[in-house]
């Protein structure tokens, strides 16, 4: 198949969506791809409650103030200029997507309902429904993108590379998964919406398909990766007793309703949050992920390796009210929170660093473009809750229009290249002829996700952080030459095929400069290292010759 | 580790081919989803197996199926110790491969 277009977007989440919506609307045509279903896989449609945005309805508050918060969170590793943009334009952006319909929950009065949530100075997050916000702005994105005639959507259809001419980035190749076939689509520009890579964790609060395809498609096509090793884990996913039907990272907004408390496995208070059992939630994510796994450390975690998450000192009625329908969910499985505590403990949620780009979201590669979860710039060390899908939003409505803007570009033809990628493709799948795969490639991509828990998750030190290098290293030897069974129809073993190579690299780009960030940054945790640096310094990463190259900046410097 | 298993007998088919239903016995453990299930199968024991997910925690929709005989999502759903869980595809959206139909 192939497709010519004014704008590629790669990866079809709130970023996605919002880039092909804003192209369109600016009068380009579009081609958007998602490796799973548009709309439908990423993060976007599991993100529970809160989006951060300065609208001042609950009380008074300012972009500024917005921009300040986010920065004051990122421990000095920011970039003003991206922090700056997202939240300036997040108030249009928001009401934009109500446009669509996503219906932000209002008060008695008919003003927007603003929560607080920890990190912002102000009740500042508005929400759709305590649990389904982000499926609420996935649906709302979807319709309003399927509506329009200028956009084209092609659902499970991989990119594995982009297509250059010269130093500029002319579309990109792949292969359509349902119905096994190349994939090449001639872009005047393309846009890296990809998401995040969290699926690279063992513990993970992720949808499959996050193995941090775009930073590897953006870096191998010129572009460089800022902080890498910067990984968010969310301090209280659930843990224990097994919950079905619920995402593990679902007790969060219950906490901003009804409060609660965290207890180590000795019953103590161990955060020192002041009024903790009356609803204030003030403990920053990456403090809460490292205080918890102090405890357990220390032996006084909950049997399962966590902490206690306790509601008991609320009433039956409250509870009630505040869990809704979850109440009973949670019921069926045997759980009753006035009588029973749950364990908790943190799990790789959110890529912090990624794709370095400007305030116009453009990468310094001719005819590359990045957005949303992506990029790096907006919550430099730790992210603040409601931050995530702002930046989607925003960065993705720039991210089109820039896109737009370029129009007057010339198309290069990518059928050659796609001829050159799909022998590549053939030749890491099929380097044998064989009718059954020779190993399970989902086994491999399991003990790539153990390793890269054990020993580049929340808790790292030199030794363990160099035993996910000699890991990573020893996957990728024995992982080469691994041949895979033809198949037709839903070739899903051939996309883990390359999913396992594009999640070796960019291990190893999370993990290259962990060992060399030699001190404690947010959710950047070194126990041999365990004090912040007076000057934050930024990581930079380039690949040539299947190999990483790093750079390091002051920050000052960095977003100069 | 306990022995307790749970069997899945699982409908592989292939459009307008025969099918055929073929018995998976996967080790059980507390909480384990009939997803985790077939993630265990294609680990372990049949990496040709074509299942459609995505997010593992009942959001995204994708992973549904004929369940006992009840269209359900495999996500949402505990597999049962001791006992066998037949599963297909859904029967009415255009059948891709095995558990996986078409979805827009």
């Amino acid at each position: 198949m192939l497709l010519e277009t004014d704008v590629l977007v790669v990866g079809a989440g709130a970023a996605g969506l919002m880039a092909a919506r804003a192209a369109s609307a600016a009068g380009a045509s579009v081609v958007i791809v998602d490796k799973s279903i548009i709309g439908r896989g990423g993060a976007t449609i599991m993100a529970q409650m809160t989006t951060a945005v300065a609208l001042g309805a609950a009380e008074p508050d300012s972009v500024e103030l917005h921009a300040q918060d986010t920065w004051d969170g990122t421990r000095d590793l920011g970039d003003r200029a991206i922090i700056d943009v997202i939240c300036t334009r997040a108030p249009d952006v928001i009401r934009e997507v109500e446009g669509y319909g996503a219906n932000w929950a209002r008060t008695a009065d008919g003003r927007y309902s603003q929560v607080f949530a920890p990190g912002h100075s102000r009740k500042r997050c508005v929400y759709v429904d305590v649990l389904r916000t982000g499926d609420a702005v996935s649906q709302a994105l979807r319709s309003v993108v399927r509506r329009d005639g200028d956009v084209v959507r092609l659902s499970n259809v991989m990119l594995t590379k982009l297509a250059k001419d010269g130093d500029r980035v002319t579309g990109a190749l792949g292969f359509a998964i349902e119905q096994l076939e190349p994939v090449g689509i001639a872009a005047k520009t393309t846009i890296v919406a990809t998401g995040g890579l969290t699926f690279l964790y063992a513990r993970n609060s992720a949808s499959a398909n996050m193995t941090g395809d775009g930073f590897l498609l953006a870096a191998e096509a010129g572009a460089t990766l800022r902080d890498m090793e910067m990984v968010q884990f969310f301090p209280i996913a659930h843990l224990y007793p097994p919950l079905v039907q619920l995402d593990p990272i679902m007790w969060d907004p219950f906490r901003y309703k009804l409060g609660g408390r965290l207890l180590n496995g000795n019953g103590e208070e161990f955060l020192g949050e002041s009024g903790d059992a009356s609803g204030a939630y003030t403990t920053p994510r990456d403090t809460a992920t490292y205080k918890i796994f102090r405890e357990v450390e220390a032996g006084r975690g909950s049997p399962h390796g966590g902490a206690y998450l306790d509601f008991r000192m609320i009433g039956a009625d409250a509870l009630k009210a505040g869990f809704g329908p979850v109440i009973d969910i949670l019921a069926r499985q045997g759980i009753d929170l006035t009588r029973d505590m749950v364990e908790v403990s943190p799990m790789a949620h959110f890529m912090l660093g990624g794709i370095a780009v400007d305030a116009a979201m453009q990468t310094g590669v001719d005819g590359l473009l990045a957005c949303g979860e992506a990029i790096a710039g907006m919550h430099g060390a730790n992210r603040l809750s409601g931050n995530a899908i702002t930046e989607a939003l925003v960065t993705g409505r720039i991210a089109g229009e820039t896109a737009a803007a370029r129009n007057a570009v010339a198309r290069t033809p990518v059928e050659a290249a796609l001829a050159e990628e799909w022998s590549q493709l053939q030749a890491l799948w099929h380097p044998r002829a064989v009718t059954r795969d020779d190993a399970s490639v989902d086994a491999f991509k399991a003990r790539l996700q153990q390793t890269m828990w054990e020993n580049a998750g929340p808790l790292r030190t030199g030794a363990k952080l160099e035993r996910a290098l000699a890991d990573i290293r020893a996957l990728a030897a024995e992982s080469e030459g691994l041949a895979l069974a033809p198949v037709e129809a839903f070739a899903l073993n051939l996309q883990e095929r390359v999913e396992l190579r594009i999640m070796l690299a960019v291990a190893e780009s999370i993990v290259l400069p962990a060992i060399e960030r030699r001190e404690s940054r947010g959710a950047h945790v070194r126990l041999d290292f365990p004090e912040q640096d007076e000057v934050a310094v930024a990581h930079f990463l380039t690949r040539g010759g299947e190999r990483w190259s790093m750079t390091a900046r002051e920050t000052a410097a960095a977003s100069a | 580790m306990s022995d307790t298993t749970t069997t899945l007998a699982i409908t592989r088919a292939v459009p307008g081919g025969e099918s055929r239903v073929e018995e998976y016995v996967v080790p059980y453990e507390d909480g384990l989803t009939l997803l985790d299930a077939i993630i265990w199968i294609r680990r372990h024991h049949d990496p040709s197996l074509a299942v459609r997910f995505s997010c593992k925690a009942n959001a995204c929709k994708e992973c549904s199926a004929v369940i006992d005989g009840k269209p359900g999502f495999l996500c949402a759903q505990r597999a049962v110790p001791d006992a066998t869980t037949r599963i297909g595809p859904l029967p009415k959206p255009r059948l891709i491969r095995d558990l996986v139909t078409e979805l827009y």
